[in-house]
């Protein structure tokens, strides 16, 4: 009984980190500018497919790792380069929509550049799972976790502490006044991009061996990740981790409990009721607008 | 007002005219014969459509090089539907309206098949579906046929295996796409009569990445010997993972929906001693000398891996098969009357391809028997032949 309890808590823990990891990069570009960057999902997959094909190319894993994590980085930058700065002045909505419309340009790419196939990645140390009290966890889980509490912890400290992370929320918060003590809006916004397909091609790169990977991978992460994000409470570092966990256990719960047929509803219940009862999330503070 | 209208429509319909008169859409019946298709290139299904459509292309060329068929070259049209029934519906309308096609191979899902049947009926154009349920051809639609063994067939195939190795306490995780659903339906329906009882029935999606919760339920159900896996796609290879990550200690049963390499890539060394029920294509090299398929399915196997450098499926195995099917039909018939055609489908007898023996009849639009069926084993990474 309590070894099945606690396998589905480990399976939610694992599929949770890497909701969480998702909903980071969410969190990083709307601490920027508002916007919710829907093209989140596509970086996961960017980072997990360039992986596999550039090992396919005969590299060694950490080369292509890296090299999938650089690549991913300036899709990003180049995203906000060509398709966000041009439409800066248009407004958050409009923005959100470029990003919708650059997510199904990025899949369509990849399904041309690389193929429309699923593909397996070896893990990092090895494939015998791990038994903790009747219950087993794969090696490769514990570089999810690991990979999100580090990430987690890394952004708490750039956003609470680092004089750039603060200038970012600054630009968030009023762009003008942002401009005005000199913080230099632009190069925020680019470097949010840049942060979050980071974060997005580590995700990727951390799950490709436990889902395997393919062109399309990254809308359903995309969404789940973006429930995470809303329950914990948009633009909170330590709300994506925490909500992206809950999100996750609700779901192997879920399964495992009541039925495994409503597993993907389980995700957009807790998004309705969030919205409905405390649209700021978890740990999103009131905001309250001066007229 | 009034006027101006009557001159807009008179201008339309004498560009109709024209269009008709120098024949623009469709090319004359008496030069080319147009096969149609509508497969699933990309997007999930596109491990099925993609060889399917390779296959086409690759023999039709080769018939092309050798005459043709009645002295007239064959003509491929094609669309691709993905999996979606909406696209389905509208290539099957553009293949018999503006394509004026002969006859059609394909789709390659269930889904797309059953969307279009409708508009294949009432047209009246031979269709030879390449999608694996059985819904399909029961009850017997007068132009539809398909070549691929059915999921029922599947479940005959595989519970006839379990009861062989003494296993009558099972457990089912299904993918919750057309296939496993349909599979899942017909595997329910049929176990009682192999006196298997299924006494842990579980699901997921078929984009789910970690089945490890519904796999601990089944694990903890008491007196299990084999769990069965009807899905297609990464979803089997994902539980596959899962199955060995929670050392469930019981045997594991596919269905022919991982019939391709691409799964034992995926679930790697979690993937050995995995049963499935498979078309003699996979195995060709091991089948007997005197086993009548042998010639066919080596020298397909052979066509393919030298033409495309990639392993052969047994999906692209279907293609060939609605293609000779096809051919064959109108060879016997002499012309490309739809409804001579149609008959010479129905009364292919004999036929030996990628997936079978094929009899067909007036009530079996399909024509393979459970001997069709090979079960496979996987063994170091290969399949082998257990029966």
């Amino acid at each position: 009984m309590f070894a099945e309890f606690l396998q589905f808590l480990l399976s939610g823990v694992t599929v949770g980190a890497a909701y969480g990891l998702v909903a980071l990069g969410f969190s990083i570009i709307y601490n920027a500018s508002h916007v919710i960057n829907f093209a989140q999902g596509e970086f996961v997959m960017l980072g997990g497919m360039s992986t596999v094909f550039l090992m396919a190319a005969g590299l060694p894993m950490p080369v292509a790792v890296v090299l999938a994590v650089l690549v991913t980085v300036v899709l990003g930058l180049l995203l906000e380069k060509l398709a966000i700065e041009p439409a800066r002045g248009a407004g958050v909505v409009p923005l959100i929509i470029i990003t919708i419309g650059a997510s199904i340009f990025l899949r369509g790419v990849a399904q041309v550049a690389m193929d429309r196939e699923f593909h397996a990645m070896p893990p990092f140390t090895g494939d015998a799972p791990i038994m903790i009290a009747g219950a087993t966890i794969l090696p490769q889980s514990l570089w999810v976790f690991g990979g999100m509490a580090v990430m987690g912890m890394l952004l708490w400290y750039f956003f609470a502490r680092a004089r750039f992370g603060k200038a970012m929320l600054a630009t968030a918060y009023n762009p003008l006044a942002a401009r005005l003590i000199g913080v230099n809006t632009r190069l925020v916004l680019l470097c949010s991009f840049g942060l979050s397909a980071l974060l997005g091609s580590v995700a990727g790169i951390l799950l490709a061996p436990i889902t395997f990977t393919s062109y399309d991978v990254g809308i359903m992460l995309g969404l789940k990740g973006f429930c995470a994000a809303i329950l914990g409470g948009m633009g909170h570092g330590a709300g994506a981790v925490v909500g992206g966990l809950i999100v996750g256990i609700a779901e192997a719960m879920g399964a495992g409990y009541i039925s495994s047929e409503y597993k993907d509803a389980i995700a957009f219940i807790i998004i309705l009721l969030v919205l409905f009862f405390m649209p700021n999330g978890l740990f999103g503070k009131r905001t309250t607008e001066r007229v | 007002m009034t006027r101006h209208f009557i001159k807009r429509t008179l201008a339309i319909l004498l560009t109709a005219a024209a269009a008709l008169a120098f024949g623009a859409p469709g090319a004359p019946a008496s030069e080319t014969i147009r096969i149609g298709t509508f497969l699933s290139v990309t997007g999930p299904a596109s491990f099925l459509g993609d060889p399917e459509l390779k296959t086409l292309r690759m023999y039709i060329e080769s018939i092309n090089k050798d005459g043709g068929v009645l002295g007239r070259k064959l003509e491929l049209v094609h669309y691709d539907v993905q999996h979606l029934a909406d696209k389905a519906k509208t290539a099957i309308k553009r293949l018999i309206e503006d394509d004026k096609v002969d006859v059609i191979i394909g789709p390659s899902t269930t889904g797309t098949t059953m969307a279009t049947i409708p508009l294949v009926e009432r047209a009246g154009i031979p269709m030879i579906s390449l999608a694996g349920a059985v819904v399909i051809i029961n009850p017997v639609k007068k132009w539809v046929f398909k070549t691929p063994h059915t999921d029922r067939m599947a479940c005959a195939k595989i519970f006839g295996d379990m009861k062989k190795r003494g296993f009558t306490r099972i457990g089912m995780i299904s993918g919750t796409g057309g296939f496993g659903k349909s599979m899942r339906g017909q595997c329910k329906g049929l176990a009682a009569d192999f006196g298997i009882s299924v006494l842990a029935d579980e699901t997921y999606g078929p984009k789910d990445s970690d089945m490890t919760p519904q796999l601990t339920k089944i694990k903890n159900t008491k007196g299990l010997q084999a769990v069965l896996n009807p899905g297609f796609g990464q979803g089997p290879a994902i539980v596959t993972k899962n199955f060995r990550q929670l050392g469930m200690g019981m045997s594991l049963y596919q269905s022919h929906g991982v019939a391709s390499k691409k799964y034992i890539e995926l679930a790697g060394a979690a993937a050995e001693g995995v049963r499935l029920p498979a078309a003699a294509l996979l195995v060709a090299d091991q089948l007997a000398d005197n086993d009548p398929q042998k010639v066919v399915v080596v020298g397909y196997k052979k066509a393919f891996e030298k033409r495309w450098g990639s392993a052969v499926s047994t999906f692209g195995g279907h293609a060939y098969d609605g293609l000779q099917l096809a051919i064959s039909a109108i060879a016997r018939a002499g012309s490309t009357d739809k409804e001579k055609v149609r008959a010479e489908i129905e009364k292919t007898s004999g036929y030996i391809g990628t997936g079978g023996i094929v009899h067909m009849s007036p009530d079996d639009h399909l024509g393979l028997s459970l001997s069709a069926f090979r079960m496979l084993e996987i063994k170091n990474g290969e399949w082998t032949l257990v029966d």
